[in-house]
């Protein structure tokens, strides 16, 4: 009963936030011209509402969508409720990733890919780190993400400034890299969306394996879960859906963290539930902050992983103080 | 009916050896307990039997199959281990845990079924923890989380049954209610069950037979009468414990040091 109540208060929620983003703006269009503009009318209205704000609203849905799925399904392998993308270093992976590609001037549509070739690089990277001691701690894997967020930061950095390619849009990727959803074209958002949904079904999948995770591995091999597909098979799929969320969003932080730990409280543990959910709550979430990162100081804008920073960061530590015990 | 056969089991750690030779078996029904001081091997040996380390030489068969040649799935469907758990981090229900003891059995897109569900009801029900079902295991007493894990274990409906040091953490009443249930399942459903166990009065009243283990060998391996005997207890664990036996059955009394045991005592 709990349950279909969450997920029927998910879908209503998911419906008026995509209609406040689109609705809501820069530029202030009556509604029944953004429902015209919908439906195919020309002109300015049209081109803002149909290239701009919606594909951005979508944009920004798929990233929370994916980026609170990871996180979930990152936090039941790892048994860390302090792992996601972003404080695992898996974004700041997929950042190099992505800007390396865009530094070289290969094709928009390879960007995700790159983009999760280095999201991979850094979650196998951080787990391997992590495990150096036979078994994963907390804070080893925090650390590990820490190290690999600055060394991935300091290489963006430098080929930020020694690519003239990127030399002439630096304020544009610098934004992105903030967090800024910058979705270029819709066939873009295609690429992503399928991604994202081949991520999905992944993590859902996986989902009773990592419930078998509940007392660590050496338990979960005993219920006969095969420990190194499925570690493997996580970490592609967290790195699947950190790339695609990174290619349009760059540098998301916490809401792979506080999603899952939100909804963990309404629906309790089970992976396959809470996953599942985690995709409208993280679209929800991202929707509305993206609109609140275009409204603040309009007309100029915010990046969207400032205001989930501002909001997720002191989360993050209460956590931290409260998880103090699992910590090492 | 199942059994678990171990023989000439080598087996340690990077270069450490612990076990250097090991023979044990468990028949259908029997309540085996290992025994031995700290260091001995014991966990090693329960980890080697339950196909999670490989040993260096000798072979583990599970009704006459080797476990070398069976995946991970196929060891879980012939032996269950019921871990030693101190805490878990996430809110699952009592329900949810023990059903993971389904995990062996999921379908291609990891849902289970009636046959499942049937299954956890029977081990809730076997174990006396139908009423705990919906609470959640972070919120339950040491000695329900206990019962919780068994079902677990059980639900996995295997022949084998594994348990390291189940009463560790429990009151002296949930060490007997553990070990009780265990023996009863264990000649109801005919499980073949090996168990640590450090308390040895534990392993006397409750283990149809005893396997001592020192220094990664078996010393022993028989009635509890004739494993936990003075003179084995004091050559294994040292001086300092006094075996008496009462209605047949022996038992281990600390006896509290003498100044003839401490050098100390007399130089000070």
């Amino acid at each position: 009963m709990r349950t279909v109540t969450v997920f029927a208060l998910l879908a209503v929620a998911l419906v008026v936030s995509a209609t406040a983003g689109i609705l809501v703006g820069a530029v202030s269009i009556a509604p029944g011209d953004v429902l015209s503009a919908l439906l195919g009318a020309e002109g300015t209205n049209g081109t803002i509402i149909r290239e701009l704000r919606l594909p951005r609203v979508l944009g920004a849905a798929l990233v929370g969508g994916a980026l609170a799925a990871s996180g979930a399904l990152l936090q039941g392998m790892l048994r860390n409720p302090l792992a996601d993308p972003f404080v695992t270093g898996t974004s700041a992976g997929a950042s190099l990733g992505a800007v390396l590609a865009v530094a070289l001037g290969l094709e928009p549509v390879i960007v995700p890919l790159a983009a999760f070739a280095g999201a991979l690089g850094a979650i196998v990277l951080v787990w391997r780190l992590a495990r150096l001691g036979g078994r994963t701690t907390v804070l080893t894997v925090l650390l590990a993400g820490v190290v690999l967020t600055s060394f991935a930061g300091a290489l963006v950095t430098f080929i930020l400034v020694s690519s003239d390619r990127l030399a002439l849009r630096l304020r544009a990727v610098l934004g992105w890299l903030q967090g800024g959803i910058s979705v270029i074209s819709w066939s873009e958002l295609a690429v992503v969306a399928v991604v994202v949904a081949i991520g999905v079904v992944g993590a859902v999948l996986l989902a009773p394996r990592v419930d078998a995770y509940a007392f660590g591995e050496e338990t979960a091999a005993a219920l006969g879960v095969d420990l190194d597909r499925t570690t493997a098979a996580v970490l592609a799929t967290t790195a699947l859906l950190t790339g695609a969320a990174v290619a349009i969003a760059g540098l998301i932080g916490f809401v792979g963290l506080v999603i899952p730990h939100a909804l963990r409280f309404l629906l309790g543990a089970t992976h396959r539930r809470l996953i599942i959910a985690s995709i409208p709550a993280g679209a929800i979430t991202l929707v509305l902050a993206d609109l609140g990162a275009r409204t603040a100081l309009a007309p100029a804008e915010l990046p969207v992983g400032v205001i989930t920073g501002i909001v997720g960061a002191p989360f993050f530590l209460a956590l931290l103080v409260r998880s103090r015990r699992v910590i090492v | 009916m199942s059994n678990v056969v171990a023989r000439g089991i080598r087996a340690g750690y990077h270069d450490r050896v612990v076990l250097r030779g090991v023979d044990l078996t468990a028949q259908a029904g029997e309540v085996v307990a290992l025994i031995g001081p700290n260091g001995a091997g014991k966990s090693t040996l329960l980890r080697v039997l339950a196909g999670l380390l490989r040993p260096d030489a000798g072979t583990v068969t599970i009704d006459g199959t080797d476990v070398t040649t069976l995946d991970r799935r196929s060891i879980a469907r012939h032996v269950a281990v019921v871990p030693q758990v101190f805490e878990t981090l996430f809110p699952f229900t009592v329900r949810e845990i023990v059903a993971l003891g389904r995990t062996s059995r999921l379908g291609p897109l990891g849902t289970l079924g009636a046959d499942d569900a049937r299954a956890v009801a029977r081990a809730l029900d076997e174990i006396g923890a139908t009423e705990l079902a919906e609470r959640r295991i972070d919120r339950v007493s040491g000695g329900e989380r206990q019962r919780a894990v068994l079902a677990m274990a059980l639900a996995q409906e295997a022949g084998v049954l594994l348990l390291d040091e189940p009463t560790a953490h429990l009151d002296p009443t949930h060490q007997r209610g553990t070990l009780e249930r265990v023996a009863t399942l264990a000649r109801a459903r005919g499980l073949a069950v090996v168990a640590v166990l450090h308390d040895l009065n534990l392993a006397a009243a409750f283990a149809s037979r005893v396997v001592l283990l020192a220094d990664g060998a078996v010393v022993r391996d028989g009635d509890p009468r004739q494993v936990i005997t003075a003179e084995l207890v004091s050559a294994v664990f040292g001086p300092g414990l006094r075996v008496v036996t009462h209605d047949g059955r022996p038992f281990v009394i600390p006896e509290p040091a003498t100044v003839d045991d401490v050098p100390h005592a007399r130089a000070g």
